[in-house]
């Protein structure tokens, strides 16, 4: 560390390390995504009912954690990342769910 | 010199000298000003900028109470006069209010109040203010190419089919302005959480701080809703598209969902840097630390989750469904209590403190009771039945005028007289400067009050003409307008006095606690000689006794 | 108590420290950071919360589509079956590539390997030009259909979808109109897409550029990450997009 003093380790409070994610790792992320792009077509084309946008939804989810955590490596991060992580989502959650209780509740399906 | 009038001892400011070196004059020039990274220069700069804007603002708030004067629509057309309150809102809420106290208070302070030496993004802090200024052109531009009448709220369909105003424009400077506020909440966040100094925890920080860190979440996260959904106001404007149109399977209440949603957290963007200001105002000369320290900074990060679920009380009467009204009813009553819990910590911090009432106290005894009154009619306008009655009256703009101005605007009053030694060096004269805020108080609730008794008794909002019998509180409320705008031209003139003409500070003239009142005044551009490190709690007037015992010099 | 505004051991300069745990100063220390490790971690941070507006500047897009895709499912349907799969898959697959060159290309920068660096930035760049001209043709595809949203907009192949050889179910007029709002829908949210990817690209030349000249292979790694972070955040963009436009009902009654 450089002579600057931080008793109460004010800067870094975690020590997050500078953990360097391999290619090897990469590689096999890279090829998750894929599968999991071909499973996402071929679903598609079988009916599921209701499941059908569920399914999609959750791979998609899947495939957005996969590369948040290692292509942008927060599985390596700071808490205080992993956190502001969470909170964005959350707050895309919030926008979504509470917008829907208006609409559920007064002009659900409208017109199918 | 107040000394004679107060009860601590201040240092002798006969002696005090200027600083030799100091951020306003150690690089000369307008580009050195104009491509400045330095945090306090662009705050300054952010300082003239917003009184511009607000003056404009105040000007057509002039013109709106002129109109009002007489019950018949006789000063101006209604569209003129739509644009007149369009205007005044948008450059009161997005060109002074949303700004106000973090980019020129919150940018000059935070760093230094943490004890560090500039913000985490210099660059893009400059930035955030050349968009400012862009977007402030752009809106000005909408102004003066015929302004546009949507009301601040740009309400669909009015705002994307019915109008032939300049919609597109202004929502893109607004648009524009919504990135400066980002830029700056997101180099407060990164600046608090990881630029502190050493011993420098997060419960020892200054509650200012606190306060900004909680506004700053609120632009970040709040702010890119606005900016899409004015996006998507101009889209539907030039292509026709339907987004926000029924007629064409629309859903104009979409519009409103994800306008309020920024809009409502927006209201407590503003307000919350003004109660951090609050904050430090009132343990300085009550001479007390804060009470309850946790409870103020934790109902700041309160006020700022919270804000986030109860943005459709401005929705109540739109079409919102009843069990979604009732939701966000209930939230909003659950909203109210972080914002009490903040008046009742500053009451008693008040309570055995020693008071004494310099202008930036003056101010904000102003603001405990006028937010207090305006809180406590927000409460009932989130009770669905009162809104049913009150809403789209007089009594919300009665509402949001007190809690925005006798609250927010006393606010930054408060803190641009606490900390203008600190900023400039110098005092300004304490009897004009008096003056001015009794003035500002007289006119103001001059000004409201009768509003909300009009509001009551059932004058719509936004309407240029009104039965006659709302004149007489009409006349009051504009003559109350012409008290209040003497109030406020009153400090620009003591104000730009006192640069050349006033008493020179010293560090600490008010003998207040917080890293910022042991440096020099005006500080140093690096702002601290050595990075200091802290091991004391914040207001902590004992340490400041024994300090002041052997006071230690720190100028450049 | 003493004077708490103690001196601290002055700050250095930007001379080299004896590297423990290869806490150099580099060339690029900002003066007011303390260390370069606070600098970097700043920066991240600083990224991380500009994607959070992003997350949430496209999230009113995306509850748009979810309420309209609830109102005017037939259309959707109807007008989702008009993007062609294979292309729409064919991009995933190329932005995702795109993606995995850009993590291989903050790999390089890490253990400073400026040729690796260069080449795999460019790899990025090049897929997402690819990814882009994929797009071009989609859009210039819907242009000759006369699918764009506004006056030249047709629906006769929503509403008599046999003549045109379509295996669809016909809608009634009313709802053939809908299908409007899920291409302004379409446009909206992969041309914001589009306009961050096309920001993008810019940046990367210009990164490129500074990666040859072995601006970032000397241990200053920042500017690639952190545009890594951004070009990630595209990427996942388009993860949700593709299923959300193109896969809404493939599977036949």
């Amino acid at each position: 560390m450089s002579e600057f003093h931080d008793p109460s380790n004010v800067v870094n409070p975690e020590h997050a390390d500078h953990h360097i994610v391999t290619p090897a790792v990469y590689g096999i992320v890279f090829a998750t995504l894929l599968v999991f792009t071909g499973i996402t077509v071929a679903a598609a084309f079988k009916n599921l009912g209701i499941l059908n946008p569920i399914v999609a939804l959750a791979i998609a989810c899947t495939k957005g954690v996969i590369v948040i955590l290692f292509f942008m490596h927060v599985k390596y991060q700071s808490k205080l990342v992993k956190l502001t992580v969470t909170a964005g989502f959350f707050t895309f959650l919030v926008l979504i769910t509470m917008t829907l209780t208006d609409y559920i509740s007064r002009a659900w399906g409208l017109w199918s | 010199m107040s000394a004679t009038h107060t009860i601590v001892n201040l240092p002798d400011q006969r002696t005090a000298t200027l600083p030799k070196r100091t951020y306003l004059n150690n690089e000369d020039g307008l580009l050195s000003w104009l491509l400045t990274g330095d945090h306090k220069r662009i705050a300054m700069l952010y300082l003239v900028s917003i009184t511009f804007f607000f003056f404009i603002g105040g000007a057509f708030a002039g013109l709106i109470r002129l109109e009002l004067l007489t019950p018949q629509p006789d000063l101006v057309a209604a569209d003129t006069y739509n644009k007149f309150f369009s205007m005044h809102g948008i450059i009161m809420v997005f060109l002074f209010l949303v700004p106000s106290v973090p980019a020129t208070l919150g940018n000059f302070l935070i760093p230094i109040m943490i004890g560090t030496k500039d913000l985490a993004f210099p660059k893009i802090n400059l930035l955030s203010w050349y968009l400012y200024w862009l977007g402030g052109l752009v809106v000005l531009g909408a102004m003066v190419l015929g302004g546009v009448d949507t009301g601040w709220t740009f309400t669909t369909p009015l705002s994307t089919h019915y109008l032939n105003t300049h919609v597109v424009t202004a929502a893109m400077g607004v648009f524009i302005l919504g990135f400066s506020s980002i830029f700056t909440g997101l180099n407060f966040i990164v600046t608090i959480h990881r630029m502190r100094a050493p011993g420098m925890t997060w419960f020892r920080m200054p509650l200012f701080v606190w306060s900004h860190y909680a506004a700053s979440i609120l632009m970040v996260l709040g702010t890119p809703v606005l900016a899409i959904t004015l996006v998507l106001v101009a889209l539907e404007r030039l292509f026709g598209i339907g987004v926000f149109d029924p007629t064409k399977g629309g859903d104009p209440l979409l519009f409103q969902h994800l306008f309020w949603f920024y809009s409502h957290p927006a209201v407590y963007i503003m307000i919350l840097p003004g109660m951090g200001v609050i904050s430090e105002v009132i343990s300085t000369f009550s001479r007390k630390r804060v009470f309850g320290y946790t409870a103020v900074a934790f109902s700041s990060v309160a006020i700022a989750l919270f804000g986030f679920f109860v943005w459709a009380h401005h929705m109540f009467i739109m079409g919102v469904s009843n069990y979604s009204a009732l939701v966000f009813s209930l939230l909003t009553m659950l909203v109210a209590v972080p914002s009490a819990i903040k008046i009742f910590n500053w009451s008693f911090t008040l309570q055995k403190g020693s008071i004494t009432f310099e202008t930036p106290m003056l101010y904000a005894f102003g603001f405990l009771g006028l937010f207090t009154i305006g809180g406590m009619t927000g409460v009932f306008l989130g009770a669905l039945g009162m809104d049913i009655h009150l809403t789209e009256t007089y009594f919300i703009v009665a509402h949001f005028h007190f809690v925005m101005v006798g609250g927010m605007l006393m606010a930054f009053l408060a803190g641009i007289h606490f900390w203008w030694p600190k900023m400039t060096g110098r005092m300004y004269s304490e009897s004009l400067s008096k003056l001015a805020a009794v003035t500002t108080f007289i006119g103001f609730n001059l000004t409201f009050l009768p509003q909300f008794i009009l509001g009551y008794l059932g004058m719509p909002r936004r309407y240029h003409a009104y039965p006659q019998e709302f004149q007489v509180l009409n006349v009051l409320s504009t003559a109350g307008a012409t008290v209040l705008g003497v109030g406020y031209m009153l400090p620009l003139i003591y104000l730009a006095w006192s640069l050349k003409y006033g008493a020179i500070a010293g560090n600490n003239p008010w003998q207040a606690t917080g890293l910022e009142w042991q440096i020099q005044s005006p500080p140093l551009t690096e702002n601290f000689i050595e990075t200091p490190i802290v091991d004391h709690e914040a207001y902590d007037y004992e340490w400041l006794e024994h300090k002041t015992a052997h006071e230690v010099t720190t100028v450049g | 108590m003493d004077n708490a505004i103690v001196a601290t051991h002055p700050h250095t300069h930007e001379t080299a420290v004896p590297a423990e745990h290869e806490h150099v100063a580099l060339p690029q220390h900002r003066h007011h950071f303390e260390t370069q490790e606070q600098q970097r971690e700043a920066g991240t941070f600083g990224m991380w919360l500009f994607l959070l507006t992003e997350i949430m500047f496209f999230g009113g897009l995306f509850f748009a589509y979810l309420l309209y895709r609830n109102w005017y499912n037939p259309a959707f349907v109807a007008a989702s079956n008009q993007l062609s799969i294979p292309l729409g898959t064919a991009n995933t697959a190329i932005l995702i590539s795109s993606g995995f060159f850009m993590a291989l290309g903050v790999w390089a920068a890490e253990v400073k390997k400026k040729n690796l660096l260069v080449l795999f930035l460019v790899l990025t760049t090049v897929f997402g030009l690819a990814f882009l001209g994929v797009k071009y043709f989609e859009y210039k595809e819907k242009w000759e259909l006369h699918h764009i949203p506004g006056a030249s907009f047709d629906v006769s192949q929503f509403i008599n979808p046999h003549a045109y050889g379509l295996k669809e179910e016909p809608l009634a007029p009313d709802m053939a109109q809908k299908t409007q709002v899920f291409f302004f829908l379409y446009f909206a949210m992969t041309g914001m897409h589009a306009l961050h990817m096309i920001i993008g690209i810019g940046l990367l030349f210009w990164l490129t550029w500074r990666a040859n000249r072995g601006e970032f292979s000397a241990g200053y790694v920042a500017p690639i990450e952190n545009f890594g972070l951004y070009w990630h955040f595209v990427d996942i963009v388009w993860i949700f997009l593709f299923p959300l436009l193109y896969l809404i009902n493939r599977h036949p009654v």
